[in-house]
């Protein structure tokens, strides 16, 4: 047969690499600040743009999205043509792919710091990005697919499979979430409500660390070990075996962020089950990793890049053993809104996800550029400094999540609670400089691979592209040996890629959720009303500048909570909710009952300047609520997406909105002159504290139905 | 708690999918030649070393 001549462009896998360094460096850049921030509470700097609640969603975005997004292309662009023995399918598209994608991660990070968000962790994004991320998507999905349809070679190594799936549910997962109706031109309401939004949210939120984080870093190490050892994968069908179950397990685990919550018992036990059972593929997939070093260790005494690839497969079985067990929902209750959580997703993030980008980057940059790495020395100096940061950043974080948990449940021989939640702050701050300096070495540990990736590529000379040879697929196969279902597929990518899409099209049965949804947002709690004009206007500020991802809005029901935060909160208490702000994470006490708790001018002095309510509080201090007005111009369109969402809002409601909104803010006015506080009832403030006073109220004016 | 049924309907099929797959191909014997992958994708196919005649 006739070879035939083509080449691999390395061009767009340089432009990821490059795009993966500076993205990276920027969000553990913002991940350090917001770490400080937590101590040292000056940091926030009085501004909203610097302030904790805005720069958290660009630290996770970026080092989600922008980071290890580019990190997943790089490896695509430069592994799957190799695989496959072809060119990518096309340059226009790839360009498109690569430039769409950093526009969209400027576009988060400005939008983000100005306050545009949806208020959902991880998806934080506002609807014209989430067209614009669909539409980039899709575009990758063509240029990765149709690269699979040109390709010379039949069988469909391990890698595309991982890359496949990843591909089919991030698109399913981001349609089915991003759900949400425009209010203008950035400002949209999620179209699920309350528990059903949660659901939803950590339905996508568990599957983006699935499908997003896990599954196309896995199609990498299957790559790039290899390739870095020079030793093939440990067990094929070991790698085949835990792909597929990996991906028919992950899917249901989403609902064991949920423990202990509103959401249904039922839905939390199956959650639970699963993520136990994902144990075993996870650690198929770590040892298959690590076994593939067998008889090669010697290799990881001398190459740097080896030891962050071993360390980083390790970091990826340490953390899959420790989510099946924070699952478990006696422990989810000791971990679930603390810092253990922070440390479990940064031992992936930084062990897992960091690692394996610098093995992948140290591996690559040389060989694009014809030559040696600058510096061994400095890489393995990177791996030590890397991995004692991880530890730092870790080792705190865990014993600052049980001593908090301790403090929690202690009470005192009277029955009272033992500890203020200001008290539990405070004996938190030292850890949380701890790990903001295992943040900072982790950092300098990436800085250090900056500079020797840039003196390699500056001794270097780029290879644009390299020419390879291979023969043509031939017209009609004819098998050796056994048939397998399995291998028809491989050889007709059009079956493929229809069985795909076919999946894809699931998707488009979720944009019928609408639907039902709105009939299911029927209150089930008679006293739960929805939210006056002007606490809705005050809601809308809380989603604006973050509050979420410090304050909780959901009491578990343990006595320890009960009696700190108040009742439990009940399913029906969120129907109105869109999007829910439950949170996942108490830095902050938690707010579902604040409501009538103190007066209004507690809040207004506790906005202004949190220690002065609040000694020891390492809240910022929000001054911009007391400048600006609320936008009252938005109310007209809020009440109607609102009421077009299923909220009982009467028709026209909204001529006379803004009416009912000016009443209730001079009578907040008014109170808090009572107080000695003169300000003028248009201010922002004033609608937050509006908000802040309706929280968990409504189920209070339930007629008790108990018997004393 | 229409969402539950409708996520569940989504992810049965998915799910499900998979399942049969993995069925099958283990009946199937789909994992017979385990050994020419994994080692394929160690070899370069680029020409830049080789002599070009």
């Amino acid at each position: 047969m006739e070879l035939e001549r083509f080449s691999y462009d390395n061009r767009l896998p340089k432009y990821f690499a490059y795009a993966t360094i500076l993205w990276g460096v920027v969000g553990m850049l913002a991940g350090v600040l917001i770490a400080f921030q937590l101590a040292f509470p000056f940091l926030n700097l009085d501004m909203a743009a610097t302030t904790f609640g805005r720069v958290r969603p660009v630290h996770t975005n970026a080092v989600i999205f922008a980071f290890v997004g580019n990190g997943i292309f790089t490896a695509i662009y430069y592994s799957l043509p190799r695989l496959l023995k072809t060119k990518m399918f096309s340059k226009v598209l790839g360009n498109i792919h690569f430039w769409g994608w950093q526009l969209i991660i400027v576009a988060a990070a400005i939008t983000l710091l100005a306050g545009y968000t949806t208020g959902k962790e991880y998806a934080e994004l506002e609807w014209p990005i989430d067209i614009a991320i669909t539409l980039v998507w899709v575009v990758f999905g063509i240029n990765m697919f149709g690269t699979i349809l040109t390709r010379r070679e039949r069988h469909l190594y391990v890698a595309i499979w991982f890359f496949i799936a990843s591909w089919v549910t991030v698109a399913m997962l981001h349609i089915v979430n991003s759900m949400e109706l425009p209010v203008s031109f950035m400002k949209s309401y999620p179209v699920y409500a309350g528990v059903q939004d949660a659901l939803v949210q950590w339905w996508y939120g568990h599957n983006a660390v699935a499908f997003f984080l896990t599954t196309p870093y896995l199609g990498l190490m299957y790559y790039f070990v290899p390739k870095a050892a020079n030793r093939p994968v440990y067990s094929y069908r070991l790698s085949i075996v835990h792909f597929w179950s990996l991906i028919f397990l992950y899917i249901w685990a989403g609902p064991h962020h949920l423990l202990y919550t509103a959401l249904p018992q039922w839905a939390q036990s199956l959650g639970t089950a699963f993520s136990i059972m994902l144990l075993l593929p996870s650690w198929g997939g770590m040892l298959n990793g690590l076994f593939t070093l067998r008889g090669a260790w010697d290799k990881v005494r001398e190459d740097p890049i080896l030891k962050f690839f071993v360390v980083g497969v390790t970091a990826y079985g340490m953390s899959t053993f420790e989510g099946p067990m924070l699952s478990l929902k006696n422990v989810n209750a000791i971990s679930h809104y603390s810092d253990w959580t922070v440390a479990h997703v940064h031992i992936g993030a930084l062990g897992w996800n960091g690692f394996l980008t610098f093995g992948m980057l140290y591996w690559l940059i040389p060989r694009m550029f014809k030559t040696e790495l600058f510096s061994k020395k400095l890489a393995s100096a990177h791996f030590w400094i890397g991995t004692f940061g991880i530890i730092l950043y870790a080792i705190p974080m865990y014993w600052a999540a049980f001593r908090s948990y301790f403090m929690f449940k202690a009470f005192t021989p009277e029955g009272q609670l033992q500890y203020q939640f200001i008290d539990i702050v405070q004996t938190t701050v030292p850890f949380y400089i701890m790990r903001a300096v295992g943040g900072t070495i982790f950092l300098l540990g990436t800085l250090l691979m900056v500079y020797n990736l840039v003196k390699t590529v500056s001794k270097g000379s780029f290879v644009e592209s390299e020419e390879a040879e291979a023969a043509p697929l031939a017209k009609t196969y004819a098998p050796t040996g056994k048939r397998f279902w399995h291998s028809v597929i491989e050889r007709k990518p059009i079956l493929l890629l229809v069985m795909s899409l076919l999946v894809v099209a699931l998707g488009g049965i979720f944009e019928l959720i609408p639907t039902f949804m709105i009939k299911s947002n029927i209150p089930t709690i008679a006293s739960v009303k929805p939210y006056t004009p002007l606490e809705l206007q005050g809601r809308d500020i809380y989603v604006r500048e973050g509050c979420y991802t410090c304050h909780s809005q959901m009491i578990r029901p343990f006595r320890y909570e009960v009696m700190r935060y108040g009742e439990y909160s009940k399913a029906g208490e969120f129907v109105y909710d869109h999007p829910f702000q439950w949170g996942s994470k108490r830095t902050g006490p938690d707010l579902a009952r604040i409501g009538g708790k103190y007066p209004d001018s507690w809040h207004f002095n506790h906005m202004l300047e949190p220690t002065s309510m609040a000694p020891g509080s390492v809240m910022p201090r929000y001054p911009w609520l007391f400048r600006r007005d609320i936008d009252v111009a938005s109310t007209n369109s809020k009440i109607h997406a609102m009421r077009m969402l299923g909220v009982p809002y009467e028709e026209g409601y909204e001529a006379k909105a803004n009416e009912d909104l000016m009443a209730q803010a001079d009578k907040i006015a008014a109170t808090l002159k009572t107080d000695k506080i003169e300000i003028s009832s248009k201010k922002e403030i004033i609608a937050l504290i509006a908000y802040l006073q309706r929280m968990g109220k409504d189920i209070k004016a339930e007629p008790k139905t108990t018997d004393k | 708690m229409s969402v539950i049924i409708v996520m569940l309907v989504g992810s049965l099929i998915i799910a499900g999918g998979f399942l049969i797959a993995f069925l099958w191909s283990v009946k199937d014997g789909q994992y017979d030649d385990e050994y020419s992958p994994a080692h394929r994708i160690l070899f370069d196919d680029t020409i830049k070393d080789k002599p070009i005649k």
